[in-house]
């Protein structure tokens, strides 16, 4: 039996499709997400303080972001429109990580067997609880890929060595400061090369537990010098 | 209705640039959840619902006090006598209510999440002017349902964050039932007792008031109001409802304890024991 000319197996169209989307995401510079004492710690390697890789979505709920920004704003306006539709339809507290974790995970695994090029993105939804336990980080992948992740999150170009770093040092229970420290010279010295990050360099944000209702704040560079020398 | 109707994909209006509003993105996506298309196809009939009473708000060298009675009526009856008006709009500004109450409470609800929205998608907040033009647009939206006894009077005040040094952050807007909006001076009031509270700020106010005298201000303020008209409430010592006060400076919005307007309360009715009427305002010799 004789193929029909030009025949791609699936095998192959997903593979080039994933190998497409990962090289994308691998360009960029790399968001670490963390979670320490008092909540969940944002830290992206982003000199543009316009452009975020990381923003509000709702009350306890955040979105970090690395890869293609048109794709991944999309993504985090239509979060945001989802959690206050909801939230004002419902409740507040009827708004959860894991309901906007799902949506986006059925979005994107949509996206990426349907259209006609992936997007090239990696996203993080993190939700932050009344005490640690409680605390989500949702990891999405361009294919629609969930995972509950435990402790840290890393996205983009440096992911593997970031993770490898923050294993060896990253606990339960880390102050913000120390945790911050950490966090940054992970983010600049994964690879190998010595580098050293100022604070108008980086996009920093928690979402701390101890804030009444909306739990998510951006650090100034101010802040954040204050924090990295504290 | 769930946002993944459609086989994994999001409905386009979600994926719509360029709309900052929530209002204008539940007008292309959920009409019904707008409150103002809640009754649509009962014109001609008048309802008859709870409404909410009198709001007062005073500016002072810091900021805006504003405070609202408790009690809400439909017809002769009480229909609610511990209701909340006076609420958080957003970090800067606070909105108090007086009108039908289950629409207002709904138009508060989405005007919090109209200025969060903007908030979130934008990046950054609104001016104080752009928060009450949108609440503007809001009570517009309403005036079908005005027409029909519905309405809904909002006071909306804040702190400008943008105030020149001289002039004063606090501010206060009023409304009308057909959304036009009015930038009010030193003071304001709405509802059923606004006239009599109005005539109590107009002899009190002091352009140097602090935070302290202006709530004071605002209690005695209701306090004339409950006494001359029937729908506003005053402080209820037995079951302990006082009024509830929020004040918004440079340092954000802030609620009053319960505690805090419990004792400013407790002097204005010791005062009144001896003098029913209020402070006496001095004026001026007459011979």
């Amino acid at each position: 039996m004789s193929m029909p000319f030009g025949y791609v197996s699936p095998e192959q169209v997903m593979k080039d499709r994933a190998d497409y989307a990962r090289k994308g995401i691998a360009r960029g510079r790399s968001v670490l997400v963390t979670t320490y004492t008092d909540g969940i710690l944002f830290v992206a390697e982003n000199p543009s303080s316009a452009l975020h890789k990381v923003s509000e979505i709702y009350d306890c709920i955040a979105f970090a972001a690395v890869g293609k920004y048109n794709e991944f704003e999309n993504l985090r306006q239509a979060g945001v429109r989802i959690a206050d539709v909801r939230g004002y339809q419902y409740d507040r507290s009827d708004v959860t990580g894991r309901m906007l974790a799902n949506t986006y995970a059925q979005v994107l695994g949509t996206i990426f067997t349907t259209e006609s090029k992936p997007y090239e993105v990696e996203i993080t939804v993190a939700e932050v609880g009344e005490t640690s336990a409680g605390d989500q980080l949702y990891r999405l992948t361009y294919d629609g890929s969930v995972a509950d992740e435990q402790g840290f999150v890393a996205m983009g170009g440096n992911a593997d060595a970031i993770s490898t770093k923050m294993q060896q040092g990253h606990h339960d229970g880390m102050p913000l400061a120390e945790c911050l420290r950490f966090a940054v010279d992970a983010l600049a010295n994964a690879d190998g090369e010595q580098r050293s990050l100022a604070a108008a360099q980086l996009e920093v944000a928690v979402l701390d537990r101890t804030r009444p209702r909306r739990k998510f704040r951006r650090f100034t560079d101010n802040q954040l010098e204050q924090l990295l020398s504290s | 209705m769930d946002a993944l109707a459609d086989g994994g994909k999001l409905p386009g209006a979600f994926f719509a640039p360029a709309s900052s509003s929530f209002a204008d993105f539940l007008a292309s996506y959920r009409p019904d959840l707008l409150p103002s298309r809640r009754f649509e196809g009962l014109q001609g009939m008048t309802i008859d619902a709870p409404h909410g009473t009198t709001i007062v708000a005073v500016t002072h060298s810091s900021g805006v006090v504003m405070a609202g009675d408790r009690r809400a009526t439909m017809g002769n009856v009480i229909a609610q006598r511990d209701m909340e008006k006076v609420f958080q709009a957003d970090e800067y500004s606070c909105v108090g209510i007086a009108g039908s109450a289950g629409i207002a409470i709904e138009l508060v609800r989405l005007f919090q999440v109209q200025l969060e929205h903007y908030e979130k998608i934008e990046g950054t907040t609104l001016s104080l002017d752009g928060k009450a033009n949108q609440l503007s647009l809001l009570i517009r939206g309403n005036l079908a349902m005005a027409m029909q006894g519905l309405a809904v009077v909002p006071l909306f005040a804040g702190y400008d964050l943008d105030a020149d040094n001289g002039d004063r952050g606090g501010r206060i807007f009023s409304y009308d039932v057909t959304g036009g909006r009015y930038e009010e001076h030193s003071f304001h009031s709405v509802g059923s007792g606004s006239v009599f509270a109005r005539g109590a700020l107009k002899k009190l106010y002091r352009d140097d008031f602090a935070e302290q005298d202006a709530v004071l201000a605002c209690i005695h303020a209701l306090y004339d109001a409950a006494d001359d008209d029937s729908a506003t409430g005053g402080p209820d010592l037995t079951r302990r409802i006082f009024p509830v006060v929020t004040s918004v400076t440079a340092d954000g919005f802030r609620k009053l304890t319960e505690d805090e307007v419990a004792q400013v309360t407790q002097r204005v009715v010791d005062e009144r024991m001896t003098s029913p009427g209020g402070p006496i305002a001095p004026m001026g010799g007459a011979s």
